[in-house]
């Protein structure tokens, strides 16, 4: 027996009572339920939402780290750089990278801060104020470190482990103050700009436009940042890790239709006529210029006086800086300081004096309320009722015709039209709005004026927000209106640009465009939009698109008033007595005859602000410009002496200052 | 030549041409060498950054420790375990001054005194402890064989355990005071004791249970440490402790489930990077889990389900009562600590820092563990040799 059961081994059969074998069967029951529930358990999350839990793996460990992508180049409309991305390398820190705290970290601090310029304790509240930030980014210690501080860096590295050199990309506007207002400047973008529809899909920390056409045309300058994904251990520290980069896409350049020589030329010219205002004893201390290609709106210069320089912005402002820039101390407007951010050109709003005239003219003829050889304007002044309306130093110049009333400035002469304009409706506003002014041009900037071409039904409603202002508040004049209701005197100051004419440099250009491009067109004008963008390329130069608003829209004007409206301002300028005629003498009338008119709008309590407006006719090269200099007298004696410098520049004839000395407004 | 039945047995073994007979039982071998190299495997990539510029710290440690341990399981399997019953009452006294004399000199180890430092290393008193009661008691339920039926009995052994068991919460080592518990509550159930009384001895448990978690507390008595009851509760809200309590187990289960079928294996991130606590330790599962997937944290689970049903098999052929409650007592400690600790790490248990038999980096565990294991191999091979002795020869 024991034999078979030595060779036929079987399971031992201790004696095991019923009672034991129920209790192991009990215990081994537990066992078997207890991995059944761990197994399925398992199964349930590994295999049926595994996927799930690895995204939240990948989430856990992986940062994304934008590279920030290098913003697009502007030039001027024949391809010169005006505002570049400067690359330079920045000093870094990364922090997980860094040498054990206390005295090694310390001394490290040190050595850095030597190299650097710098206070020790001020990298390590660098370091510590960027790791609470964003903890595995690497901290930028300094921007601009010098290219020897970076050779040394770069030589003796393993002297300063954890510091690295990134190449970072800093906007550089190396013409400083020159058409600041029109090229804005550059910040990192902010809670609020977030959440326009306009910055869609930046990130936060990006370099963003902030004004001018730097945020008009951010979304090709700014390009596509990068993507690089850093992976963090539990700590927050980042792990050397190969993982894929995608490089940022540098953000497409832009051609402006600027003329940098006109540019500059227009902004010395600026500064020029107000210093001939100030010595003409007038207090000029701000002004405005707008050069236009009549034929389509391309603005070829425009600025703004006092400027700013952009560059300053590469750093967060202090609280002083900015008040300078918006012209305020503590919170207060300083009164009779021009702050410098207000762009003139665009969003100054004025009355325009005499430049003004040709619209009436234009509305009167074409109203056939005016003919052009009736000789009107006789005396020094007008008498409407008890006002009355006089000539620059009471002048009498008798009584004239259209052409010549244009050419003196006849002020007697245009109050007895805004009268006689009066008596048939709203005739000098339809055609201004017709024109271009009082409304919005359309210019691809952030911001530009609207404007007010006064009326009846404006005149009331001002004095309905005065009634309702006053009521609100309980006081007895809120300043917006005297309450009085529209008179034929309104129409008078109107019609010689004055009253509550409020309009921009910008404005008046494109309706002198207008005028010019029907004068050139046998009546048939084109209200042009104003433009600065004239085309988008790629990094390599390749076109993008071509930009450029199309016309607002046509007006029909006649073209034998139109003819007498130019004749009148022409002679303004070349025959004598005409009011800038001494600004344009040796001028070469014959190749390119200017069409211009001088204006000096009145302020009350205030020095006139002087104006001047002109169309220089060419075959290829006509121009529209439009000077104010605030503060600066009459038209003659400031803004035009400077239209003549910036139309010297454009046609390449020689420059001459010449200090008008015509009076008239 | 006929065979005569009465034969002298002892004989046979040696002319039969019958298969191998090992002086161990090679299952249970195959399932703790099996475990020990998927503790080093896990350990050397999950432990690699933990000391810098020592990637084999742990893992150099924990080869150690099964090495000693093994050596340790190889001399208790040579013993008769049968011999100890007699020590009884200096083992249990040996267990309850090593245990006192860690709260009184031990040193504190992240909140919680556990271990006393020896020259070489730091033994945990409460680790060592759970071999020690599984001994003494079922010697102790062993003398009282006769006297099961009465509360009497009961109520000694579960006094016998809870005295040990309060102390080492005390340390504060819940998880290990938890294991005393269930040690000497799967002792009785061994031995025989009525299901009415172990009926109550449950009830008893859960509503004890019921007043230190919630009852007490909101008395103002702590009984347990906030953190313990924090630890404890968090896996029932997993996602509102997300940054709390219920971080580490969330990690935890975040790592498993991204193991997927097959495993990360260097691709990981959650364990190597330092997303899951303690995933050397307590949440070493994690560590299985991730790198290896489905497949690998199923090859860990058998190999213990195969010691669990040995542990069980081994305690159905014991020669005697004190070798079945023994091997009993290590099944019990075994199936706890097991489904605890890996409950605890895919989310269907609290967190009690218990750890995994052997695959936990840590002298004591290990040791403790192959202890208990050395006393199976024990229980097995006399209760071979008595089996050989009335002809019958046990082998499986």
């Amino acid at each position: 027996m024991s034999t078979i059961e030595r060779l036929r081994p079987s399971e031992p059969r201790t004696p095991v009572s019923p009672q034991l074998a129920l209790r192991v069967a009990v215990l081994g029951g537990v066992a078997l339920v207890m991995f059944g529930i761990i197994f399925f358990r398992l199964w349930y999350l590994q295999v049926l939402t595994g996927e799930q839990y690895v995204q939240q793996a990948n989430a856990n460990r992986l940062r994304p780290l934008a590279i920030p992508a290098p913003r697009g180049q502007i030039f001027d409309r024949v391809g010169q750089p005006i505002v570049s991305s400067r690359t330079t390398n920045a000093v870094q820190i990364t922090p997980s990278a860094l040498p054990p705290r206390g005295a090694p970290r310390i001394e490290l601090y040190r050595r850095l801060g030597h190299l650097l310029g710098m206070s020790p304790r001020h990298i390590q509240a660098l370091v510590a104020k960027s790791r609470a930030a964003v903890p595995y980014a690497p901290v930028t210690i300094k921007t601009a470190a010098g290219r020897e501080v970076l050779t040394v860096l770069a030589e003796r590295q393993n002297e300063f482990p954890g510091v690295s050199q990134q190449p970072v990309s800093i906007r550089a506007y190396p013409y400083g103050e020159m058409a600041a207002h029109v090229l804005g400047h550059v910040g990192q973008i902010s809670v609020e700009e977030l959440k326009q529809s306009a910055f869609r899909g930046v990130t936060q920390g990006t370099v963003v436009g902030q004004e001018g056409v730097e945020f008009y045309y951010d979304r090709y300058l700014r390009g596509k940042p990068g993507a690089q994904r850093v992976e963090v251990n539990a700590q927050g520290e980042a792990v050397p890790a190969r993982l894929p980069v995608t490089q940022p896409k540098a953000g497409y350049s832009l051609k402006l239709t600027l003329d940098l020589g006109l540019q500059r030329e227009g902004e010395a010219a600026l500064v020029q006529g107000i210093g001939l205002a100030n010595a003409n004893g007038n207090p000029a201390d701000a002004g405005a210029f707008v050069a236009l290609d009549p034929r389509n709106g391309q603005v070829l210069a425009m600025g703004s006086y006092p400027s700013f320089n952009p560059n300053k912005f590469a750093r967060p402002l202090t609280e002083g800086e900015y008040e300078a820039l918006v012209g305020e101390h503590h919170h207060h407007p300083i009164p009779g300081v021009p702050p410098p951010l207000e762009d003139r050109a665009v969003s100054g709003g004025y009355p325009t004096g005499s430049t003004f005239k040709p619209i009436t003219a234009m509305a009167a003829l074409e109203a056939g309320v005016l003919s052009p050889g009736e000789a009107l304007g006789g005396g020094q002044c007008i008498h409407v009722s008890t006002e009355q309306f006089c000539n620059a130093g009471k002048a009498d110049y008798g009584a004239l015709d259209l052409v010549n009333a244009l050419r003196v400035s006849s002020d007697t002469y245009f109050f007895e039209v805004g009268e006689r304009s009066n008596s048939h409706g709203e005739i000098i506003q339809h055609e201004a709005r017709a024109l271009g002014v009082g409304e919005k041009t359309g210019i691809d900037l952030p911001e530009e004026l609207t404007g007010t071409v006064p009326d009846r039904a404006w005149r009331e409603e001002v004095a309905r927000e005065e009634r309702s202002c006053e009521h609100r508040k309980h006081v007895a004049s809120c300043g917006i209106s005297d309450g009085r209701p529209w008179s034929v005197g309104d129409d008078m100051h109107l019609a010689v640009g004055q009253g509550d004419l409020l309009t921009s440099p910008l404005q008046m250009a494109v309706a002198y465009s207008t005028l010019a491009n029907a004068f050139t067109h046998q009546g048939e004008g084109t209200v042009v939009t104003p433009h600065l963008g004239l085309e988008i390329d790629d990094s390599q130069g390749g076109l993008v698109r071509t930009l450029g608003a199309t016309s607002k829209r046509h007006v029909h004007l006649n073209y034998s008033d139109l003819s007498l409206v130019m004749e009148g301002i022409h002679d303004a300028t070349s025959q004598p007595g005409g009011t800038s005629a001494d600004v344009w003498s040796g001028w070469n009338q014959a190749q390119h005859p200017v069409y211009g008119k001088t204006g000096t709008a009145e302020h009350q309590g205030q020095s006139d602000q002087s104006w001047y407006m002109c169309y220089i006719a060419d075959p290829t090269r006509p121009i529209v410009i439009a000077v104010t200099i605030e503060r600066g007298g009459f038209g003659d004696q400031a803004a035009a002496p400077a239209a003549r410098l910036m139309a010297s520049e454009w046609f390449g004839q020689a420059k001459k200052l010449v200090h008008g000395g015509n009076k008239s407004f | 030549m006929p065979l005569s039945p009465i034969q002298a047995p002892e004989e046979a073994p040696a002319t039969s041409g019958g298969p191998l007979r090992l002086p161990f039982d090679p299952l249970l071998i195959l399932a703790v060498v099996g475990l020990a190299v998927c503790s080093v495997v896990t350990l050397s990539s999950a432990t690699r950054d933990l000391v810098p510029g020592q990637p084999r710290y742990y893992v150099d440690r924990q080869a150690v420790y099964l090495f000693v341990g093994v050596l340790l399981m190889a001399a208790l399997s040579r013993i008769d375990y049968s011999h100890l019953r007699q020590f009884k009452r200096a083992i249990y006294a040996l267990l309850m001054f090593s245990i006192l004399a860690v709260l009184g000199l031990g040193h504190t180890a992240r909140g919680s005194q556990r271990a006393i430092s020896l020259p070489f290393f730091s033994f945990q008193a409460s680790e060592l402890g759970k071999v020690f009661l599984i001994v003494a008691l079922a010697a102790f339920v062993v003398d009282r064989a006769r006297y099961l039926r009465e509360w009497d009995t009961t109520v000694r052994v579960m006094v016998a355990a809870l005295v040990p068991a309060f102390f080492v919460i005390a340390q504060p080592d819940l998880g290990s005071g938890m294991v005393y518990m269930v040690i000497a509550m799967t002792l009785l159930f061994v031995a025989g004791t009525s299901w009415k009384q172990l009926s109550a001895l449950i009830a008893l448990g859960a509503v004890s249970l019921a007043v230190v978690l919630a009852g007490a507390p909101a008395m103002g008595v702590h009984v347990l440490k906030p953190y313990q009851v924090a630890r404890l509760t968090a896996f029932l809200h997993p996602t509102t402790n997300a940054q709390k309590e219920g971080y580490q187990q969330e990690e935890a289960k975040i790592a498993i489930g991204s193991g997927q079928k097959t495993g990360r294996g260097a691709g990981a991130t959650q364990v190597p990077l330092g997303y899951v606590p303690e995933s050397h330790t307590d949440f070493v599962f994690a560590a299985v889990g991730e790198q290896y997937g489905f497949v690998g944290a199923a090859l860990v689970l058998s190999l213990y389900a195969l010691l669990i049903w040995r542990a069980l098999r081994i305690l159905t052929m014991s020669k005697d009562l004190f070798g079945s409650l023994v091997a009993g007592g290590v099944a019990a400690m075994l199936m706890f600590q097991v489904f605890v600790n890996v409950g605890m790490a895919i989310g269907i248990m609290p967190i009690t820092g218990v750890t995994l038999p052997l695959m936990s980096y840590g002298g004591s565990s290990v040791i403790t563990t192959l202890l208990a294991v050395g006393l199976l191999q024990s229980i097995y091979v006399q209760a071979r040799a008595s089996e050989a002795l009335k002809g019958r020869v046990p082998l499986h």
